[in-house]
């Protein structure tokens, strides 16, 4: 993916083809690139970090946060901007989560190797093949049931650190296991649920807030399964389960669900129908 | 529901050459794009549009053709004004025949509706088709069908013949274009002689302390909103560099007075934020 300075460059390029303006001096490569890097600082503050980054100043991060806020109130759908909300609101629980997976050996080992989760790095027909009740068997079955694919994570774009960027991009690609380990559903009754779940073991104040206003979308009875069942589950399991994060599932396919659960401490979930 | 998968501004596009880039950045942005124009302005570029067609002043029968005129808002100004001017002109004929027969008022009314534009006609030209689209599904919407076409093609190589036109607009699109000075000189080719050339576009602010709100307004909020509501941010990122990067008003003007253009001139709109500049074919 092209970098931003570059397109930028590429863009002003060709506007400047003004003729007044033709003589700038195009002949050394070198000056302009710092001309580009000073134009860049002079934007956002700094150069991006990381391919996709976007480097905002703070005021911009505020209006992002808000206006994103905003946005995925109105429409739960528009993921994008839940994931906006998650980086511009994450800069204190981010590096409490990163050193939690810096201490752990396994945590710090997914740090080191950065494994991620998409179509083009999973083996889905292994996977599928695995016995039933095995992680692997059970994450691709709920991708089936549930219709979506693991290539739909947006990228981080307005974190200001490389190493939190993908600690975020962690997150987001951990989600859909989430889902799995919690044998929730990705309808709105399922989303609030895991939600909570991940407000509790991560802190991130994207997941606080979709925990608090997810449920003012749901009926009354959906509600009261809710605050009598799932929520109290959902809560004790997060406090009671070490970081979720810190789990190599790459590497845990053949694992079955309920050993996975009791290795982190996921209580099973309650038998109602979501 | 994921929004719609916009295709990113590619290396491979950039190869192409600039045209290319910018042809992709309208492309993201066509779908939203009024949106994020009253967001942006926050409304007032509809009052921008309404003065210059004003300023335009078309009598019916004008013909007009719209450069870069996407979503057709000049267009569709333009239609409103010249059947308003039509009406009175029938309603003024009305009054000046005292002791009408019912046959005569009865023909003045079927005058009216059969030639409601008074043979006015706007062709809205674009490079876009995607900006095209939208501005053909809001005619439909709004209900816009005599008098306009659709026709694509680049305001440097417009597809037309020569001295055709009455007027020439280009309203915000001549940013976009990257030979400014070629732009010119077809718009000078296709206006009849006697025809109008004007341009409504994004200029310089000359006062400092308007212009330091306009800097902050523009770098720190503009991109927020292209990404809020269109999930965009570099577009519009690229929209307010390349306002800062386009020519200063007496420049623009001097470069409309080498296309061949007479009796130049430009009026500032809200302290240069925006600028209509004029000149004839004479």
């Amino acid at each position: 993916m092209l970098r931003g300075a570059a397109v930028r460059a590429a863009l002003l390029r060709a506007v400047r083809g003004a003729p007044g303006r033709a003589g700038l001096g195009r002949a050394v490569p070198r000056a302009e690139e710092e001309e580009e890097e000073e134009e860049e600082r002079q934007r956002g503050g700094r150069v991006p970090l990381y391919p996709g980054h976007i480097p905002t100043t703070p005021l911009q991060k505020a209006l992002l946060a808000a206006g994103s806020a905003c946005a995925a109130l109105w429409d739960p759908y528009r993921h994008d901007m839940v994931a906006v909300l998650g980086e511009t609101t994450g800069c204190l629980a981010l590096p409490k989560l990163r050193d939690r997976m810096r201490n752990d050996p396994e945590g710090y080992r997914i740090l080191q190797e950065r494994p991620r989760i998409r179509l083009s790095t999973l083996d889905m027909a292994r996977l599928g093949g695995l016995p039933d009740g095995t992680l692997g068997r059970e994450y691709i079955r709920f991708l089936e049931d549930n219709k979506v694919s693991p290539d739909t994570r947006m990228p981080a774009k307005f974190v200001d650190d490389e190493e939190l960027a993908y600690v975020i991009q962690r997150y987001r690609e951990v989600h859909d296991l989430m889902h799995t380990l919690l044998g929730m559903p990705t309808n709105m009754l399922g989303e609030v649920v895991v939600k909570w779940f991940e407000a509790v073991q991560t802190g991130l104040p994207m997941c606080v807030l979709g925990a608090a206003f997810g449920p003012v979308r749901l009926n009354a009875r959906k509600l009261q399964v809710l605050a009598t069942e799932l929520l109290p589950w959902a809560v004790r399991s997060g406090r009671n389960a070490s970081c979720v994060l810190n789990v190599y599932y790459e590497q845990r396919w053949e694992q079955s669900v309920e050993s996975l659960r009791e290795e982190i401490g996921i209580f099973p979930p309650p038998a109602v129908c979501v | 529901m994921a929004p719609t998968c916009k295709r990113r501004v590619s290396g491979k596009a950039l190869a192409n050459g600039s045209v290319g880039v910018i042809y992709q950045v309208f492309e993201n942005v066509a779908e939203k794009y009024d949106v994020m124009n009253d967001s942006m302005s926050l409304g007032i570029h509809r009052v921008w549009k309404d003065i210059l067609v004003h300023k335009m002043n078309p009598s019916p029968g004008t013909l007009l053709v719209d450069v870069a005129g996407g979503t057709g808002d000049i267009a569709f100004r333009f239609l409103n004004y010249v059947r308003s001017v039509r009406e009175r002109q029938l309603q003024q004929k009305l009054r000046h025949h005292q002791n009408l027969s019912w046959q005569e008022i009865s023909k003045s009314y079927q005058e009216e509706k059969s030639n409601p534009l008074g043979d006015s006609q706007v062709v809205v030209c674009d490079i876009n088709k995607e900006m095209l689209k939208a501005g053909k599904k809001r005619a439909q919407h709004l209900g816009y069908s005599e008098g306009l076409s659709w026709v694509l093609g680049n305001a440097e190589e417009l597809p037309f013949d020569d001295d055709k036109f009455d007027v020439y607009t280009i309203a915000f699109g001549i940013r976009n274009v990257t030979r400014i000075d070629l732009a010119l000189q077809e718009a000078y080719r296709v206006l009849k002689p006697g025809g109008r050339f004007l341009c409504l576009e994004f200029s310089h602010v000359s006062n400092p302390l308007l212009s330091r709100l306009y800097d902050l307004y523009s770098f720190q909020v503009i991109p927020v909103l292209g990404e809020v509501i269109a999930g965009d941010w570099k577009s519009y990122q690229y929209l307010v560099e390349s306002i800062r990067r386009f020519p200063p008003q007496e420049e623009l003007k001097a470069m409309i007075e080498d296309a061949g253009f007479l009796k130049v001139d430009y009026q500032n709109l809200n302290s240069g934020i925006v600028a209509i500049h004029s000149g004839f074919k004479l």
